[in-house]
């Protein structure tokens, strides 16, 4: 386990709550520390309970955990929401001096630490700035030097001007210098600074990255909590390498939209959650019986219907799996770790062309909201490959015309991949549609064609199978006779309650897997192991339903569905309660 | 190519199974020879067509075209015409697709004025589904889903389309084979969202919007002195319901289209076989 400090600032939405946290964890980073973030928020622009949490550690961390050791309350309800994450000694910051918070009660054995916040902040310059007054007393607990505040606070205050990020560094101090000189006591803690250089980014960021890395040119969305972030990313980003984002009036609208750009020959994705997937059902089949790449990203949160808009939740997979009415295939790719929502956008891109057909690409809200350190070199631009698959130019239009000279999008290849000829080839002209099509893309109700035309975007599938590497990843003991399996996000929590198990001497190969559909046939795994438990973050079991599918086994679930994401200690006792109730290991 | 091209080359080998009599086989035809006769073929032509009778005309047509989903054609030509400024796009429907399951979009398309023609074949009925109601139908037209009529006014889609800040509306007739063309080269050539309402005819299952009826009562703007730049008169001709006119009623004459204001002039087809240049910095931003 790292050697770790776990922070956090919450307070009302509205109090810059976001903006606090994002410089401190920005500090640690720059400093040389790894750090792991997440947000309790509410779908609410003002008001209402937040909280910003760093997690911090020069060994790489993954997950959060059920403790915390500094928090910095602005609220009183601050200290309530995280009774059960306290512990004895956290050390919990506030403003005595503020009306609301003068009698607040401290719980026993935890170290109430009152520093005039307010007051402070105005004699550095004004009362808005006490987030960074509380950020230099909790620098002051945890043995972190405020310079190391500077840089970020450079990057947040720098448009802003010279004077506006000297007060800032000079509310840091004050409230660094108050700690230290009102209360001489020694916390216990002393971040070590490293020399390393991490980049801090969060899902959205790492698919919008990734997205412009594969030569995505074309995006079209509506705004949806948590998939925001990923158009917002890529909004002035995308437009210096000759793209464009546009805001569509429905996602009704932006899928279209996407569909058009990538008829057009444009590598093309749309983003949103739970809501809009299912509006985007609606053109998802025609997307997909049309042959046309198109990556739609599914950044998932509780639902059904509104759901917890911002609450995490594995809930959608047998919708992107099965959604639609029909049969047609699509793929469906889950990104386990941040690093790996750039890599698997990358890759959602090449599958979409070589295959032609809509790529799901689903994160969730815990992947969107978290940020995380990583060395630069995990996105190492010279390693991505564009691969467009079957285009077909002038030069090489003519083995694919038919007798009659007409280019065939459908042809059913022996592969089942059609040529592709982008809209401003000569002799390429065609058309493709909703309905179902011979190989010329023109409706056809024919019992033979039909029949050949399903089979040939079966075939797709089928070769992808044989040509691409569906590929799970692996941590823990290959022996164990212990299998945890887990799909998306959920990798960080498990990866770490690896050594809160190892501790208790429970041995666990835990498999990773990011692809759902195709996906890895983990017969063999459940094979060798005695138990099988699947962890994922919803109530059904989704993915556990897979598993016994294709394994023909009878698997234990583990499957929380809370709103809130496994923290690695507690996905580590619920997995050794699971042994204790199976009857093979009692056995 | 361009100056060799004929209309028919627009042809497809496939006939229409349109009803004989309908309005579309003009509407189409007009189609046709305006993208002919603006210098365009079909290689370099994208059309977009929705759901119903009027949805089948990417079929008999010839050029790279999508039948797409039910009243989602104009996001579909948007997004094309963004990725590739240099295709020719045309979006066609009928009064369903566009005004009823699609009426949003039709709005906002008007509103983001990208560079592309849109043209509506509106019969005042549903015809594929053998005659119900359309949100043109008038008022008390009985049909078997409406037998006291839809007892609503129906839409005025050119009333829309202004209030939404069209920059060009016209409205043409199927059988009136020249100015139909002429009006749907007009809206080729506009810098901007060209809208063509058509009243093209159902002769199966509209029996009061008929060609007779509209050969009576249209108004042809080019034999009066209407001045299509004429805001003011152009929302009074637009608002009033005696009358059809047929013509340019409104055209804003100093239109920029969406993708010029946005500076997109590149097609986005072609990229490097790996990231692009200048990748490496977006990772250096998250230090």
């Amino acid at each position: 386990m790292p050697e770790d400090l776990n922070w956090a600032i919450g307070g009302e939405a509205g109090d810059g709550i976001d903006s606090t946290g994002k410089i401190f964890a920005q500090a640690l980073s720059r400093a040389g520390r790894h750090v792991f973030t997440s947000k309790d928020f509410a779908s609410r622009i003002r008001g209402g309970y937040t909280a910003y949490k760093v997690r911090t550690s020069v060994d790489r961390v993954d997950s959060v955990v059920d403790r915390l050791d500094i928090l910095i309350a602005l609220t009183e309800r601050t200290i309530d929401e995280n009774l059960d994450e306290l512990h004895d000694g956290s050390v919990i910051i506030y403003d005595d001096e503020r009306t609301t918070m003068q009698d607040v009660n401290i719980p026993e054995g935890m170290i109430g630490l009152p520093v005039p916040l307010k007051r402070l902040a105005e004699e550095a310059g004004g009362a808005i700035m006490r987030n960074v007054v509380a950020l230099g007393a909790a620098c002051a607990v945890a043995g972190f030097p405020i310079e190391n505040l500077d840089e970020a606070l450079e990057k947040r205050f720098g448009d802003k001007g010279r004077a506006i990020v000297e007060n800032n560094e000079e509310a840091a101090r004050l409230g660094q210098e108050y700690v230290a000189e009102e209360y001489d006591y020694d916390f216990g803690y002393e971040l070590e600074c490293t020399d390393a250089d991490y980049v801090l980014l969060n899902g959205d960021e790492a698919i919008g990255m990734g997205a412009i890395a594969a030569g995505c040119r074309f995006y079209a969305g509506y705004p949806i909590t948590p998939a925001t972030d990923v158009m917002e990313y890529l909004t002035g980003r995308i437009d210096q390498f000759g793209g464009k984002v546009v805001q569509a009036e429905d996602e009704l609208a932006a899928i279209n939209m996407a569909l058009g750009a990538a008829r057009a020959g444009a590598r093309a994705m749309t983003a949103t959650s739970g809501p809009g997937i299912d509006l985007m059902t609606e053109t998802f089949g025609l997307v997909a019986t049309s042959e046309t790449p198109l990556v739609i990203c599914d950044v998932m949160r509780s639902g059904p219907s509104t759901g917890m808009p911002t609450k995490q939740e594995q809930g959608d997979l047998d919708q992107l799996l099965y959604g639609g009415h029909g049969e047609v295939p699509r793929f469906v790719v889950a990104p386990t770790t941040i690093a790996e929502c750039f890599w698997k956008t990358v890759e959602a891109f090449n599958l979409a062309e070589k295959y032609q057909l809509p790529v799901y690409l689903t994160s969730d809200l815990s992947l969107a909201v978290t940020e995380q350190t990583f060395p630069p070199e995990e996105f190492d631009m010279d390693a991505v490959e564009v691969d467009r698959g079957k285009v077909v130019d002038e030069s090489g239009i003519e083995s694919w015309l038919d007798d009659k000279g007409r280019f065939q999008p459908h042809y059913p290849a022996e592969d089942g991949i059609s040529p592709r000829a982008f809209p401003g080839t000569t002799d390429g002209a065609h058309m493709t549609t909703g309905l179902e099509h011979d190989s010329l893309g023109r409706r056809t109700e024919d019992a033979e064609v039909r029949v050949e035309q399903v089979d040939k975007r079966a075939r797709k599938v089928e070769t992808a199978r044989r040509e691409e590497t569906w590929d799970y990843r692996e941590f823990g003991d290959p022996d164990a006779d212990t299998l945890v399996l887990s799909w998306g996000s959920n990798e960080g929590a498990m990866r770490e309650a690896l050594a809160f198990l190892d501790e208790k001497g429970i041995d666990v190969r835990f498999v990773s897997v990011p692809y759902l559909y195709p996906r890895p046939d983990l017969t063999p795994e459940v094979d060798d192991a005695e138990t099988v438990i699947v962890v994922e973050c919803n109530a059904t079991g989704q993915f556990a339903d897979l598993v016994e599918h294709d394994t023909l086994t009878r698997v234990e679930r583990v499957n929380k569905y809370t709103g809130v994401r496994f923290k690695a200690d507690e996905l580590a006792s619920e997995i050794e309660q699971k042994l204790a109730e199976s009857p093979e290991v009692q056995a | 190519m361009s100056s060799e091209v004929r209309f028919t080359d627009f042809k497809s080998d496939k006939q229409p199974t349109w009803c004989p009599g309908c309005g579309d086989f003009g509407t189409m035809n007009g189609m046709m020879k305006a993208l002919a006769e603006t210098g365009n073929d079909p290689d370099n032509t994208f059309i977009v067509a929705g759901i119903g009778c009027s949805g089948k005309i990417g079929t008999y047509m010839h050029s790279y075209a999508l039948h797409g989903v039910h009243g989602r054609a104009l996001p579909v030509g948007i997004g094309v015409k963004l990725a590739n400024p240099d295709l020719e796009v045309m979006v066609a429907g009928g009064d369903g697709d566009g005004y009823s399951i699609g009426a949003g979009h039709f709005i906002h398309a008007v509103r983001r004025n990208v560079d592309m023609t849109y043209v509506v074949m509106d019969n005042r009925i549903y015809g594929l589904t053998k005659g119900q109601a359309s949100p043109t139908s008038r008022e008390d037209f009985q049909t078997a889903t409406t037998p006291k009529g839809p007892n609503q006014p129906p839409v005025n889609p050119l009333a829309l389309a202004l209030a939404a800040g069209g920059t060009f509306i016209a409205q043409s007739f199927s059988s009136d084979s020249q100015r139909h063309t002429e009006l749907v080269k007009r809206a080729i050539e506009h810098d901007g969202f060209g809208f063509v309402n058509v009243y093209s005819p159902c002769v199966t299952f509209n029996n009061v919007d008929t060609y007779d009826y509209f050969r009576d009562s249209i108004v042809d703007l080019s034999e009066t002195d209407h001045d299509p730049t004429d805001y003011d008169d152009a929302k009074r001709k637009i608002l009033d319901l005696d009358k059809e006119y047929m013509g340019v009623i409104y055209q804003h004459d100093e239109s920029v289209p969406y993708g010029r204001r946005e500076g997109l002039s590149e097609s986005m087809a072609d990229i490097p076989d790996g990231a692009p240049d200048g990748a490496t910095d977006l990772v250096r931003e998250f230090y």
